[in-house]
């Protein structure tokens, strides 16, 4: 017989009572004490968990005691995500799942019903209005958008069906900021659910549940994973309004796997010092960007002449590494053959990993929709989208430098 | 490209066969090969190489400015390796404040088969000289020492042993890439324990060595092959993911230790702090002129109180966890004498300056004020008892 691993030890005993970005990174949602006594937490391959006896499970069942019964329902490392999450986003409660758009899915069957109808803001990712214009609209959920940042018509829209009101701030590519404050105001003031997709800002730069919306959603893919290395997703707020999401995804089995948990958990340590570089890079490349004769516009809330940089400068730690361009007298060939020239950046979707990724969101997005569409979705030929990593800023300056001379 | 840069991209090239960003986690033991006489196989079996290992030794190389990287399964599979290059009637000199592990593997391992060893305080030039002698093979130095974080001079050690003609091999666990070179200053091997700040998350154990030379990395990679203590695949990819925040991870991390070392400085019931970055540190001098952009997040001190003391201080941190080893991103907290360096004999241990009431710290990424916070209440709960 192998000597069994002691058992836990009552975690509260040394409780950390920290409060920095960087701290809360490192420690929020662990255990002061863990399994096995190791400094960091254990993956729990296992599907499923076992009980001494009988007598256990009818315990288990009738007292609803805190422990874990199959991998679908809940997994040891996914909880500890779950709480730093929480933590990290001042929400009561988080929930994992295996992708954002299984963390959007998830919280949607939950809560919408046949007959309610559902409110956004346009500049949304586009799939998350796919599955609502064309798949909660089969279940009998209305669909509705509106100008983003269009708070007069956000409200205008709302009848006595609606159930959710939905941005991301700041919205991508466009990076429109939204005043969190006064959308989660018009939820309240309506009583309709607000839900604020912060994939783009992350809990370092803003906290959605604080300015007081209901729901804040991640894709864990992006910055809070932070390598390009995993998928995941997360909805954080009320532990009362997740518990029937937590539930349903039991049902629905979107759950993300043991292994991917604890990368996620891996990445997260380093959020804040990743976050700071992003934010910096971000920053720098858009002042750069600006300069250049080459660019004709750049959109970065970090700037003085974005739309939104006053809401951003108010409400925002840092702007993320996000930049969005556009260039001079372009056509959607001679745009490509900038991203072509560059480097260090690799050409390809997704954003919020240490290395800096590139693309034409008309090519990489957008291909298979007319120009007019295109049009509509303020999605112009010579837009570039570039998600800086945490290379040193001087090496991504001077690689675009290069590859607009280049390519001119 | 600049240092932070080669962290994220060297041996990360995307995945030819579909353009994956981040290169695949190869798990296989062996490789089919192209013809019988295996010519033109890059990788036969993974003990001699695999595709994520290399991808890990590659940055390295690249990070050290060295011209071969090798991974190891622990640093102390990298250290013996090394010492494999010495033969029975070979001499070794190494400093006196190293590793614990290494000193046993040293003074338990090799001086029991054939192989003499002389312990010098390598900050003393001088001293290092004089141990040389004709048979001198290999001179081992950790740049940065530990526990008491001496400061040793990588260049002017690098000029004693070609004179002598022995390699001269830097442990550079502590300074890590980031602040340190050894290579640039002269160094043939450099070893790090990349269980530390390379693999910088406390989840993995591995050993590198890195070589300046072609025919020195030969050699090493031959005794890597024929002993096979290789670093596996996962870990290989721990490692890469973790040497992309490396130069961040060690400024953050170094920037906050050295605003400890100058706040427990200023601490009454403080008796000494070990931290090069201060004025006044025996090591500061020559720390300034080989370190770049911090002096390295470890700081030892020794508090106004006996072992028990050291002891309970240790015990009522709250943020500071109880835990040897280093170099992550949460930080930790020890007492040399009975936990890391516990492999020295008594004796030896006092010999070379390890006082029974030093602390020693390890600063992770948590913010200054907490850390900071986290030591005064655990002064105060010892003056209370």
């Amino acid at each position: 017989m192998v000597e069994p691993i002691p058992t836990m030890p009552d975690p509260s005993t040394k409780k950390v009572t920290a409060s920095g970005p960087s701290t809360l990174s490192v420690h929020a949602g662990e255990a002061r004490v863990k399994p096995g006594f190791s400094i960091t937490d254990p993956i729990f391959a296992a599907s499923t968990y076992t009980f001494p006896d009988t007598q256990a499970i009818v315990d288990f069942l009738e007292q609803g005691q805190p422990r874990e019964e199959y991998g679908r329902y809940g997994n040891p490392g996914e909880r500890v995500v779950e709480d730093k999450l929480a933590a990290l986003d001042a929400g009561e409660a988080s929930v994992l799942f295996a992708s954002g758009m299984a963390a959007f899915v998830g919280l949607l069957m939950a809560h919408v019903d046949a007959g309610d109808d559902i409110v956004f803001f346009d500049e949304c990712y586009h799939r998350s209005r796919e599955f609502c214009r064309r798949h909660l609209t089969r279940f009998g959920v209305g669909f509705r958008e509106v100008r983003t940042c269009d708070y007069d018509a956000m409200e205008a829209a709302i009848t006595p069906r609606t159930k959710f009101l939905i941005s991301e701030s700041p919205t991508n590519p466009q990076l429109s900021v939204v005043d969190i404050e006064r959308f989660a105001e018009i939820g309240r003031r309506n009583g309709v659910l607000t839900l604020i997709d912060a994939t783009l800002s992350t809990p370092y730069n803003v906290k959605p549940l604080d300015a007081g919306v209901d729901f804040v959603l991640h894709s864990a893919t992006k910055y809070l994973g932070g390598h390009n290395d995993l998928l995941a997703g997360a909805v954080t707020g009320s532990a009362e309004l997740l518990d029937p999401v937590r539930n349903l995804r039991g049902i629905m089995g979107g759950v993300n796997a043991p292994h991917n948990a604890y990368l996620l958990e891996r990445g997260l340590k380093t959020l804040a010092l990743r976050m700071e570089r992003h934010n910096a890079n971000g920053q720098a490349v858009a002042e750069f960007l600006a300069g250049h004769p080459r660019v004709e516009r750049v959109l970065y809330p970090g700037l003085p002449d974005h739309p939104f940089h006053a809401i951003a400068k108010q409400t925002m730690r840092g702007f993320g590494g996000l930049v969005t361009f556009f260039l001079r007298d372009a056509d959607w060939r001679q745009t490509a053959s900038v991203i072509d020239a560059v480097k260090i950046p690799r050409i390809g979707p997704s954003l919020g990993g240490v290395e800096s990724l590139i693309e034409q969101p008309m090519v990489m997005s957008y291909w298979d929709y007319t120009p007019e569409e295109r049009a509509g979705f303020r999605i112009p030929d010579n837009m570039v989208r570039m998600a800086c990593g945490i290379e040193d800023a001087e090496d991504l300056i001077a690689d675009l430098s290069a590859a607009l001379d280049v390519s001119e | 490209m600049q240092f932070r840069t080669r962290a994220i991209h060297v041996g990360q090239e995307a995945d030819p066969s579909n353009g994956a960003v981040v290169p695949p986690i190869h798990l296989a033991s062996t490789f089919v090969l192209p013809t019988a006489n295996g010519d033109d196989a890059q990788y036969d079996y993974a003990r001699t190489g695999s595709p994520t290992r290399h991808a890990f030794e590659a940055v390295m190389a690249s990070l050290d400015g060295g011209a071969r990287g090798l991974a190891f399964a622990s640093g102390m599979a990298a250290t013996h390796c090394v010492t494999m290059l010495l033969k029975p009637g070979d001499h070794l000199v190494t400093g006196t404040d190293i590793y614990g592990g290494s000193w046993r593997l040293f003074n338990n391992v090799l001086a029991e088969r054939g192989i003499s060893i002389t312990a010098v305080d390598t900050t003393d030039l001088a001293a290092v000289e004089n141990a040389i002698r004709t048979e001198t093979r290999m001179l081992w130095i950790e740049p940065t020492g530990n526990p008491l974080l001496s400061v040793t001079d990588v260049a002017g050690c690098a000029a004693l042993a070609q004179k002598a003609g022995a390699l001269l091999v830097a442990d550079n666990t502590l300074a890590t890439p980031v602040l340190c070179r050894p290579l640039e200053l002269g160094a043939d091997i450099v070893m790090h324990s990349a269980t530390k700040y390379i693999g910088g998350h406390s989840d993995l154990l591995g050993g590198l060595l890195v070589a300046r030379d072609q025919e020195v990395g030969e050699q090493l990679h031959w005794m890597q092959n024929a002993t096979g203590a290789v670093m596996g695949p996962l870990e290989s990819f721990l490692c890469c993911r973790g040497v992309k925040t490396l130069e961040l991870r060690v400024h953050a991390q170094s920037a906050t230790a050295l605003r400890l070392a100058a706040w427990l400085h200023k601490q009454p019931t403080v008796k000494r702090v070990y931290y090069p970055g201060l004025d006044g540190d025996p090591g500061h001098t020559v720390a300034t002129k080989q370190y770049h952009g911090g002096f390295g997040a470890m700081v030892s001190f020794e508090i106004d109180s006996d072992v028990q003391g050291a002891q309970r201080f240790v015990e009522s941190t709250r943020l500071f966890q109880l835990a040897v080893s280093l170099g992550a991103v949460e930080s930790l907290i020890e007492v040399p004498a009975v936990m890391s360096h516990g492999a020295y004999a008594p004796e030896a241990r006092r010999a070379v300056g390890i006082k029974d009431g030093l602390i020693r710290l390890s600063v992770g990424l948590e913010e200054a004020g907490d850390l900071e916070n986290d030591l005064l209440q655990a002064m105060d709960s010892l003056s209370a008892s």
